[in-house]
């Protein structure tokens, strides 16, 4: 298989690895920089479970071929907020686990971008995330939870 | 697995001209990409689309119509605030299509060159008679998008030729309405989508556009339908709407569903959509 070399940005580290030609991100981030938080599920594009962030956008990276991320930036579960982990946690939305790291992510992208979480039906803009578990209503109170505590840090921070 | 990043469209358009027939043109990869592991990669040759972003990427809006470049997104779609009054179903169709991790990749031109009978992207464009701007070396054609499909996943698209841009005319639409039938609400390819626009003329009775997904092997309009409509016809029952649309559609059988539940459900909706 023909070899190509991509250099981009993990997690604010710049990164270059030679891959397969034909690699999809998901491979290039689990098998050749190790890091095996984003987790592969169906592989079609359906459950979420290998969502990472690129260019700071909610993206599966099953269906991203890794020859596009050349000079971009990805995010990973492993960049994650230890305070929003804790926050997840303790609202029951990782049960076995396999979809917590696209859920993630997208509560990353949503503490990330205020206006669209103001916009957006939760339940629904979730969609994109399914969990085997069938434990939505944790998942959903974890992701409120997290932004409602970034609400507060906003408005402390804010201007008075 | 071979891999061409052309610098701008005219690169990737000579790139085309030199060798049409062995390039798969690849922009997000949302349908090229599904379960990608499985599928045959020797001798494919990707030509990458993703690189003609600043050149393909923007929406632009005048007073006669709306253009979307050929990488323009759903998730951008959904986030101009411009379009949300002038062209409310783009939004509509975008939404649903799939969730933010298929919106902030997928192509409204993607969704058109693929061909798929299930997009929805197409049938809101096919409602507000967009047209599709062709591009290859020896220039620039434009089709109506209602003539583009000439059978399951066959288009009027030449190989050497890339879509450019997608125009929305814009015009007075009284009546602007998408629904999606799918396994579930969100994140669900169509059992059937249909979408039902009015156009308003001071000067000439209403014109009617009836496009349906996932119903035929393509992207269909109802014309037998659009023309009853225009012409002040009211129906009394969705079997009325059903006898009609059988000179339109030919419903299909497939994974996803029946004909004979394709036919029964696309009246239906149509019906309880005109009585309100």
């Amino acid at each position: 298989m023909d070899k190509i070399e991509v250099t981009f940005t993990l997690n604010e580290v710049e990164v270059t690895r030679s891959i397969a030609a034909d690699s999809r991100l998901l491979d290039l981030l689990r098998y050749e920089c190790g890091e095996t938080g984003t987790k592969e599920g169906c592989g079609e594009g359906e459950c979420g479970a290998c969502c990472v962030l690129l260019d700071g956008l909610p993206v599966n990276s099953c269906l991203v071929p890794a020859f596009q991320v050349c000079g971009r930036s990805v995010h990973t579960a492993e960049s994650a907020r230890p305070t929003d982990l804790e926050k997840l946690n303790a609202s029951g939305t990782a049960q076995c686990g396999a979809c917590s790291p696209g859920v993630v992510m997208v509560t990353r992208f949503l503490t990330q971008n205020p206006d669209v979480a103001r916009d957006v039906d939760l339940r629904q803009f979730m969609s994109g995330n399914l969990c085997r578990c069938t434990g939505y209503d944790g998942i959903l109170e974890g992701v409120k939870s997290v932004l409602g505590d970034h609400e507060r840090i906003d408005s402390d921070e804010g201007p008075a | 697995m071979n891999i061409l990043q052309p610098r701008d469209l005219k690169e990737a358009l000579d790139m085309l001209a030199a060798d049409a027939e062995s390039m798969t043109p690849i922009a997000g990869g949302t349908d090229l990409m599904v379960s990608w592991p499985h599928k045959p990669h020797d001798g494919l040759c990707l030509l990458d689309l993703s690189s003609l972003k600043e050149e393909l990427g923007s929406i632009v809006v005048t007073d006669d119509y709306v253009e979307l470049g050929a990488l323009v997104t759903y998730w951008e779609v959904i986030r101009d605030e411009r379009l949300a009054d002038l062209l409310p179903l783009l939004r509509e169709a975008a939404s649903q299509v799939g969730a933010i991790q298929i919106q902030t990749r997928g192509t409204w031109a993607g969704n058109i060159a693929h061909g798929s009978p299930g997009a929805d992207g197409v049938t809101v464009l096919m409602a507000y008679d967009a047209e599709v701007v062709l591009a290859s070396a020896a220039g620039d054609v434009v089709t109506p998008l209602d003539s583009y499909y000439t059978g399951y996943k066959l288009t009027v698209r030449r190989p050497d030729q890339l879509i450019r841009a997608i125009r929305i005319p814009l015009r007075s639409r009284g009546v602007q309405w998408f629904h999606k039938v799918g396994a579930r609400t969100a994140q669900a390819i169509s059992k059937v989508g249909v979408a039902m626009v009015r156009e308003d003329s001071s000067d000439a009775p209403a014109a009617w556009r009836v496009t349906a997904n996932s119903v035929m092997p393509y992207v269909c309009r109802g014309r037998n339908l659009e023309q009853e409509l225009a012409s002040g016809r009211i129906f009394s029952s969705p079997e009325e709407i059903r006898r009609v649309l059988d000179a339109d559609v030919a419903p299909i059988d497939d994974i996803r569903s029946t004909a004979e539940y394709r036919a029964t459900v696309l009246s239906r909706l149509i019906y309880m959509q005109l009585a309100g």
